[in-house]
């Protein structure tokens, strides 16, 4: 979790990443920092996220983005 | 097809396809006999407050929005449509230099309209849509215009710190749909993918676009950008056929290898514009779109579309096999238009020689409105030409290719900044003594050095939000107590990309 909260950081620092869960809807991350972002999860975590899991529901938080992250892996 | 007027064709295609379509998006949509009558409402209520004025259009990025635009030219007036999303300061700004006669909102920006400094009158999209048609008097008025009218105003960055507004006649916009006809083969049965948004001149291509051909356009919605395969499915279900879009919205989908889910199945037209499109982004489109056409279209606001490049099927082929490599040119001149390469001596340069682009003929803008000096300065000569500050070489099959800006001006996300503009935004701030815009091309980002007195990103950012749009917004600051100099004391920019 710690390695994408640094990532997350490096986006945008401003937002509390313990408790948003809108990042997306409320705008904190934009289409193209998504693409920065999963290309950034994909270096550091080896993992490639699809595009049909870019969905509001797996990035609108860290929590969530982390789980996929970890559903990815285990596949 | 020769067509005098907007409203000619607009009132062409109510005729040949009144149930059809005209503009829809996400939650409406309005059939061309719908279209005209709108239009033809607000006209009836434009028309009363002056002829060949600028009307300010307040409204989201909707189909009515793009109905409101239409009621103005039928008014015999010219729209300039101001994005809800922008900050007051800088539509204050916009509205300090276009003092509009009219202001067009919606009920629900209505509240925010009236915050806007703004003395003239509101008057809702929603009211002055039902208004009594005036018939006759309102045809005369249409019939009137002609291609030298002004049809809308946009305002873009402006490297002192106050956006400019360019004024562009029906002229212009009629000289690019009759090369559309020419050059392509778009029927009613068209549909445009909107993805730019309404005060971005890219959109002018969808709005008349649909309208020339009685086609439909089709607004995307925004969010879906940032779920691409959501973005697809959409197009799908709209039944997309063609798009003008930035490469950065090209990019995205290409980036996330969108197209292993799905591809459009009816687009058959590709066309970009606004920003340079990255080899790999073309090859991926290639690869899973191959049947549909490319075109490359290049052209500041102040000339609109001025060249084009349309790929042919030999090269498509030849690209998909990599037998040919590397990035597209911007093409040539379209109809009546001309491109010149100048040195800086002003003389022409020879094939293969960089220099910078000038444009002439029926592409130029009327010019920038209410500022008779920098319309002067940069439409200068007799025939006039418009100095673009890019800079581009022949290459040997007479086509341009685009090389790099001359200035400070940058393209993100497709949008036109002038990193000027957001340094006089800086400076303008209590604490900052200088300051340093630069661009970060690998992770899109903008980046603000400055010096004077430290501050929290937060500050910094809050202080700017009320004079700069979001996209112009920096991502990232970095304070130095002094900001490097050249020789001549002059702020040594590569030193200070060296120092990040």
């Amino acid at each position: 979790m710690e390695e994408l909260l640094d990532i997350l950081k490096e986006i945008n620092p401003d937002v509390d990443y313990a408790t948003c869960t809108t990042l997306v809807e409320d705008g904190f991350i934009t289409s193209m920092q998504i693409v920065m972002l999963v290309g950034e999860i994909n270096q550091e975590f080896g993992v490639a996220i699809p595009a049909n899991k870019i969905l509001p529901e797996y990035f609108n938080s860290a929590k969530t983005i982390y789980a996929l992250i970890q559903e990815l892996e285990e596949e | 097809m020769a067509v005098e007027s907007v409203i000619a064709c607009l009132k062409a295609s109510a005729q040949n396809f009144p149930e059809k379509t005209a503009f829809a998006d996400k939650d409406r949509a309005l059939t061309y006999e719908e279209l005209l009558r709108t239009a033809r409402s607000i006209g009836s209520v434009v028309s009363s407050y002056g002829l060949r004025c600028p009307v300010a259009v307040f409204m989201d990025k909707t189909a009515e929005a793009a109905a409101a635009f239409l009621g103005v030219v039928y008014g015999g007036c010219f729209y300039c449509p101001l994005d809800s999303r922008m900050p007051v300061q800088r539509l204050m700004t916009i509205l300090s230099v276009l003092r509009p006669v009219l202001m067009i909102t919606s009920r629900e920006l209505e509240g925010r309209a009236r915050e806007l400094g703004y003395s003239g009158p509101i008057r809702c999209f929603e009211e002055i849509s039902q208004a009594p048609d005036k018939g006759k008097e309102l045809d005369a008025i249409a019939d009137g215009i002609d291609r030298e009218d002004p049809l809308y105003v946009l305002f873009t960055s402006g490297s002192t710190g106050v956006p400019k507004g360019v004024l562009v006649s029906e002229g212009v916009v009629l000289n690019y749909l009759e090369w559309l006809e020419e050059s392509f083969s778009f029927t009613h049965r068209d549909v445009f993918g909107n993805q730019a948004p309404l005060y971005f001149d890219v959109s002018v291509h969808d709005i008349y676009g649909a309208l020339y051909f009685g086609a439909r356009m089709e607004i995307l919605p925004p969010s879906y950008f940032s779920f691409p395969v959501k973005l697809v499915d959409y197009m799908q279900e709209r039944g997309v056929t063609a798009f003008l879009w930035v490469p950065s919205a090209m990019g995205i989908m290409a980036n996330l290898d969108v197209f292993s889910f799905g591809v459009p199945e009816k687009l058959r037209y590709v066309m970009f514009a606004g920003e340079v499109l990255p080899e790999k982004v073309l090859d991926y489109w290639l690869e899973h779109v191959p049947g549909a056409v490319y075109a490359n279209l290049y052209g500041p606001t102040e000339t609109f579309v001025c060249t084009a490049y349309v790929m042919g099927e030999e090269e498509k082929e030849a690209r998909l096999r990599k037998e040919i490599t590397g990035l597209l040119p911007i093409g040539r001149p379209i109809k009546d238009s001309q491109a010149i390469v100048l040195d800086e001596h002003l003389l022409p340069v020879k094939e293969g020689e960089a220099g910078e682009l000038y444009m002439g003929g029926s592409c130029l803008a009327l010019g920038y409105y209410r500022d008779e000096q920098r319309t002067a300065e940069s439409f200068a000569g007799s025939p006039r030409l418009y100095r673009t500050g890019d800079m581009v070489r022949w290459n040997e099959k007479g086509e341009l290719c685009y090389l790099s800006r001359r200035d400070d001006q940058i393209k993100h996300m497709g949008y036109r900044i002038e990193l000027g503009e957001i340094e006089a935004a800086a400076l303008g701030m209590e604490g900052i003594s200088a300051c340093a815009c630069i661009y970060d091309e690998k992770k899109k980002r903008l980046i603000l050095c400055y010096a004077g007195r430290e501050q929290e990103k937060k500050e910094l950012e809050k202080a700017l939000a009320d004079k700069l749009p979001a996209y112009m917004m920096p991502g990232h600051f970095c304070y130095f107590p002094v900001l490097p100099q050249n020789a001549n004391g002059k702020l040594d920019r590569k030193e200070l990309r060296r120092m990040l």
